[in-house]
């Protein structure tokens, strides 16, 4: 008998099954992720889970007999009151409750399993892109980095290349010729064999010659050599910079309700979870402002009460101080998203406009506006008839070519498809909608 | 008694090593071939986790296998349902393979190992070695290399035709699975070592006599063939023919090689789980009757304590429950309990037989040596056989069967027969009839071809009991049939005794799919 231990065996062998799993029912996936998307909490976003997709679209069918119709009889344990030739009234539901069922096995209602984090982002942010902009600097700033870059003579032992050393060795042993050491044990032996013999004979005389000049020829050539040992090499390379900065701003004043702070938060969560998913890096600064700009951390961003009027022009100069002192565009990119119910002293429009085309738009790689609405707002469908003061500055901005998206949300369920939209990979059609 | 000298343990409290093991099979072995006569192939017994249990299941027990994504969605199923607790983990799968391999969880504890070497790696693996069915129709010895070669052809078919391709011909060759069984043995016994010998010949004789300028020569126009009748047109293409996967395989016009040969490998891994299908009672009656006079031999001998028989019982009775049929737990007959059962039944009349047992068996009862006759039983018999010879009177009574009949035409439904003097024999003979696949799978021909014609093939569906099939489902395959075939295929559903038609599916191919 043997014993084997598979348990250190590599984990994962059902992996490859597993993602042709996930191609095939890919698009019902998809809608389901995206539906869980929109009940959870966005928190939860990254954590992957549980969904279930219709089991119609993984049905591996067969021949079988449909169950329905036709005689059945079946064979039953635990006969209490029965005697033959009993009749029963068929329970209703045709027969569910007693029938011994196995005829149709599988279930026909939606087939669950889990997701992991990533395979659940992967297909929740699939066809999403961040915009093209080609125009800026993504990849000039370069840091350094090391790569292999074949072989080397010299090196520090950690890095020595085992196994072309000893190739190296061997072939330079069969080159020179060196001993093999059955060769030298068969002589030794043909030695012994005749030494016993005790008769000095020429013959081994000779083989004493031959041994001890294979000897040599073994020192003279060792097994490894100095001369074999390969090193990996490393060389330096530059890697563009992937660490990007997302600004989060949103006005705190007391015309923002708990309702739109909320809405902001998960377009942010949203954001944040997507530059992840793109750069190694993210970090996030938080500014809020009421007349007067101040960066925060996420806790009072989102929590603390505030009051005061509105002046977003204080918040981009606040973005615009810290940019200048932690944030050098040559070596981040730079995203930010504004969330604001739409209110601005009047006084402060051409400023902000300014402020933005001037200063804030040229170091972002993408800047986006969401308007937040109050829930009843929703009735009223949009902006058209009801634009608010930041928007109506924010739209001849854009109207002028500025590099500025933006969206207004009333409802949380909007969040998603908002989002979706503004970060659409986009084709033929670049730029036609959004600049 | 005396008192059990704790030196004579194999083991002590619920730990388990390597050494633990080796003393648990060694001892298990001395009772099951030394005293109870069992032949079994060398054992391999593997320790997994949970995780690479999971995986087994995904591919249907089996050690290595080709990949498809119907494994993955059977992983997620069983992965989604195990994490969330509604499913406990088998404690052991076992191969038949030579060597025969189990697998056995981490987890479990020294008795539920001791208990899952008696199950599986002597009971299961005497059955699968001395079985009739396994020995007909599975290559115990050549399996596990079958499956290597089956996955390594599979993934090469993937690389150069691409996976979408593969994993249509994969889709529908699964599809057929259940009727891609030869059920009457042919004339050779199965070799899967020579399959993928015969593969590669094949594959380089092409090679070799590839010749490019025969595709310059004109071609004459095609010679008026002599008109075949159709007698002798349908016994060149062995019609009819039960065996889908197998007549397509052969006369499909117009699949490519590759595509035949993964119908065959399909056919292959069919074929080989078709005893399994066919000996569930038994198959698990044969390892649960091991298992039971092992581990009570071990107890008798004071090599495992009472705390751990104690533990083996419980498992034991929880493997062999048997709900009645109007408890909200019951879920069909549990092979285990009705295998263990009637071994067990079978046991009682080779020793104390009563004035009963001896007119229904006469040959067996009071014949004192259990073993020889259970032996005898696992060797020559499958479930059905073995049902409606052995299943007695006795065993009847005790489970209080009764048998009922759900005829759509009456008004309700019919218990025709109950554990009475007139009953046992339509009992038992109605049970046995539900483990012939025969009966249980329906019966599904290919009747006819006109390969001259407009090759439509025509397969009909022999109606058993006015049991229609799944009409969408059948509607799927079908368009799997036809795409394999290349050309139309209609599926009649007859009724066999008046040629009566109640259905008819048609489906065309794809052009686009081959």
């Amino acid at each position: 008998m043997y014993i084997i231990d598979r348990r250190l065996n590599p984990g994962g062998k059902s992996l490859a099954n597993r993602q042709r799993f996930l191609r095939r029912a890919k698009a019902q996936i998809q809608r389901a992720v995206r539906h869980t998307a929109g009940d959870r909490d966005i928190t939860d976003l990254e954590r992957g889970g549980e969904i279930s997709i219709p089991a119609d679209g993984v049905r591996e069918p067969s021949f079988r007999r449909s169950g329905e119709g036709g005689v059945h009889d079946h064979i039953l344990p635990g006969n209490k009151r029965f005697v033959e030739g009993d009749t029963i009234d068929r329970p209703p539901e045709g027969g569910g409750g007693s029938s011994a069922g196995g005829d149709n096995g599988e279930g026909e209602d939606d087939f669950r399993f889990a997701l992991t984090r990533d395979e659940f982002l992967d297909l929740f942010l699939d066809d999403l892109e961040l915009p093209d902009l080609a125009k800026r600097r993504v990849a000039t700033v370069e840091i350094q980095g090391m790569r292999r870059a074949g072989y080397t003579v010299t090196g520090s032992p950690v890095n020595l290349a085992l196994l072309r050393s000893m190739r190296n060795a061997l072939s330079r042993r069969i080159a020179m010729r060196r001993p093999k050491p059955q060769e030298l044990l068969s002589l030794r032996e043909e030695i012994d064999r005749l030494e016993q013999q005790e008769e000095p004979s020429e013959r081994l005389t000779a083989l004493r010659l031959e041994l001890e000049q294979l000897q040599l020829r073994t020192k003279r050539f060792p097994y490894i050599d100095p001369l074999d040992l390969r090193y990996r090499r490393f060389e330096p390379v530059s890697r563009p910079v992937a660490q990007a900065v997302m600004f989060c701003l949103m006005d705190v004043s007391g015309s923002m309700t708990e309702h739109m702070k909320d809405l902001a938060k998960r377009f942010y969560m949203l954001l944040y979870i997507f530059l992840t998913r793109r750069y190694k890096h993210v970090e996030i600064v938080f500014i809020r402002h009421t007349h007067e700009a101040k960066e925060v951390d996420e806790e009072t961003f989102f929590n603390s009460p505030e009051t005061g009027g509105t002046v977003v022009s204080s918040a981009l100069r606040e973005m615009q101080r810290i940019v200048e002192e932690r944030y050098s565009p040559d070596s981040w990119n730079i995203y930010a998203a504004q969330a604001s119910d739409g209110d601005n002293s009047p006084n402060d429009g051409s400023t902000s406009a300014a402020m933005l085309r001037d200063v804030i738009l040229p170091v972002c790689q993408y800047y986006a506006y969401l308007e937040v609405g109050s829930d009843s707002d929703r009735m009223q469908t949009g902006f058209i008839n009801h634009k608010t003061s930041l928007w109506q500055t924010y739209e001849t901005l854009q109207e002028k070519g500025a590099n500025l998206a933006m969206r207004k949300v009333n409802h949380r369920r909007e969040i998603y498809p908002v989002f979706r939209e503004l970060f659409r990979r986009r084709d033929a059609e670049a730029g036609a909608r959004v600049p | 008694m005396s008192v059990i000298e704790h030196d004579s343990l194999l083991f002590q409290g619920a730990d388990w090593d390597f050494g633990t093991i080796q003393r648990i099979h060694d001892a298990v072995e001395k009772i099951g071939v030394g005293e109870m006569g069992l032949d079994v192939y060398p054992n391999q017994i593997e320790v997994i986790t949970a995780e690479q249990m999971l995986d087994a299941y995904a591919s249907i027990g089996m050690p290595l296998f080709y990949k498809h994504w119907s494994f993955g969605k059977r992983f997620a199923l069983h992965e989604a349902s195990y994490r969330q607790g509604f499913m406990g983990l088998a404690y052991e799968i076992v191969i038949n393979s030579n060597p025969c391999i189990s697998y056995i969880m981490e987890e479990n504890t020294a008795t539920m190992q001791t208990l899952v070497i008696a199950h599986a790696a002597f009971g299961h693996n005497h059955f699968f070695k001395n079985n009739y069915l396994f020995k007909e129709w599975t290559d115990a010895d050549g399996i596990l290399d079958y499956l290597e070669f089956a996955k390594g052809y599979i993934t090469r078919c993937e690389e150069r035709y691409g996976h979408a391709a593969v994993e249509r011909v994969l889709d529908a060759a699964h599809a057929l699975m259940s009727h891609g069984v030869h059920r009457y043995p042919r004339k050779k016994r199965p070799d899967l070592r020579s399959e993928e010998r015969r593969e590669k010949e094949r594959h380089l004789h092409q090679e070799q006599t590839f010749n490019d300028l025969w595709r310059t020569v004109p071609t004459k126009g095609a010679a008026a063939k002599p008109q075949l009748s159709d007698e002798r047109r349908r016994a060149l293409l062995e019609l009819p023919q039960e065996n889908l996967l197998y007549f397509l395989e052969k006369s499909a016009p117009r699949l490519q090689p590759w595509q035949r040969e993964i119908l065959r490998i399909v056919r292959q891994i069919a074929q080989y789980f078709y005893p399994q299908r066919q000996t569930k009672v038994m198959n698990e009656g044969c390892a649960t009757y091991c298992h039971y006079r092992i581990m009570t031999r071990l107890h008798e001998t004071g090599q495992i304590s009472d705390g751990a028989f104690l533990e083996f019982l419980q498992s034991h009775t929880n493997v062999t429950r048997q709900p009645e049929f109007d408890d909200p737990h019951y879920s069909g007959i549990n092979p285990y309990a009705l295998g263990f059962g009637m071994m067990q039944d079978i046991e009682r009349i080779c020793t104390k037989p009563t004035a009963e047992d001896r007119q229904w068996f006469p040959e067996i009862a009071g014949s004192g040596d259990v073993m020889a006759v259970l032996r005898d039983v696992w060797a020559n018999y499958r479930d059905e056989s073995f049902i409606s010879q052995y299943l007695s009177p006795n065993l009847i009574r005790q489970w209080r069967m009764f048998h009922l009949v759900d005829d759509p035409e009456q008004p309700e439904l019919m218990i025709e027969a109950i554990h009475d003097e007139r009953g046992y024999r339509r009992l038992r003979r109605s049970l046995s009839r539900h483990y012939d696949i025969g009966w249980s799978d329906p019966d599904i021909q290919v009747i006819d071809v006109d390969l001259a014609g407009d090759r439509r093939l025509i397969l009909h569906h022999h109606v058993l009991n006015r049991n229609l099939l799944h009409k969408d489902d059948a509607q799927r395959v079908l368009q799997m049939v036809a795409n394999l075939w290349g050309y139309a295929v209609v599926l009649k559903e007859v009724e066999p005794s008046t040629g009566a038609i109640f259905q008819e599916h048609v489906a065309h191919p794809h052009e686009t799919l081959f």
